[in-house]
């Protein structure tokens, strides 16, 4: 599996391994929708720190991936987008809402803690 | 020219070697990490259009070497039915059989160079090009290795 999920208290951590296939894109998408019901889980992290390219596919679905958790009742913030992945991204004018992202895990969880409490701000 | 790579596109799986080798070819040409990333890139949204609309074709990468400036140019081709309008196909938004619409005009956003060339039932050829200046040491060894 090139993608490791791990549980982390209230939350589910997904650490992309290395450059996935779009299978294995839609593969995880899946196993996480079904991971936050069984786990009750109420935030995801989705680590793409492995990701050197992360196109138009991929971008649209980690969008799906913020809207089902959501849909689920969790929220999803994306850790470590490369800064040349970045430039890449914005040439596609996808709209990445409700896509949250953060530069490490640290900050992912802090993120996490607010919008689960209730006072993130969230809702747009 | 030189280096030639020619890497059969024929399921999804087979974007995963080729962004490495396109990848690996801008490093070895001198591109910048972000220009090797966005070439990367636009060479995933290619194979991905021929995966997605046509199933199978190859890509080929070759390095271009002018006076002043190399080159990575990548060539997309399939055997598929063809695009009937390629101005539409390149406005961002229009998509057929379940695309998004971003593959073709994201692609020719992250490169200099763009064509498209497209027979209806013969099949479709993409080129694109990114292209890297010398700077003065380069040139100066251009200049010297030319006489």
């Amino acid at each position: 599996m090139p993608t490791a999920i791990l549980r982390q208290g209230e939350y589910l951590v997904a650490s992309i391994q290395s450059d996935l296939s779009d299978t294995e894109v839609l593969a995880l998408r899946d196993e996480l929708a079904d991971w936050i019901g069984r786990n009750r889980a109420r935030g995801v992290i989705v680590d793409v720190r492995a990701l050197d390219v992360i196109d138009s596919f991929v971008a649209r679905s980690l969008r799906s991936i913020a809207i089902i958790a959501r849909l689920r009742g969790a929220h999803t913030v994306v850790v470590g987008i490369q800064p040349d992945v970045a430039i890449a991204m914005v040439q596609f004018k996808l709209n990445l809402i409700p896509l949250r992202a953060t530069l490490d895990l640290d900050e992912a969880l802090a993120l996490l803690d607010r919008l689960t409490r209730g006072d993130g701000g969230d809702e747009r | 020219m030189s280096d030639e790579l020619c890497l059969p596109v024929r399921s999804d799986a087979d974007m995963v070697p080729a962004r490495a080798h396109a990848r690996e070819l801008a490093n070895h040409l001198g591109f910048s990490r972000t220009d090797a990333t966005l070439i990367a890139t636009a060479v995933s949204e290619i194979a991905r259009n021929i995966v997605m609309h046509v199933g199978h074709g190859e890509l080929s990468m070759q390095s271009i070497h002018e006076e002043r400036r190399c080159g990575l140019r990548v060539v997309a081709r399939d055997a598929g039915p063809g695009i009937p309008d390629v101005g539409t196909a390149l406005e961002s938004g229009f998509a057929s059989r379940g695309g998004m619409g971003l593959g073709l005009p994201g692609a020719r956003r992250l490169m200099d160079d763009f064509a498209i060339d497209s027979e209806l039932g013969r099949g479709t050829t993409v080129t694109m090009t990114k292209w890297r200046r010398f700077d003065d040491l380069e040139l100066l060894r251009e200049r010297r290795r030319r006489g």
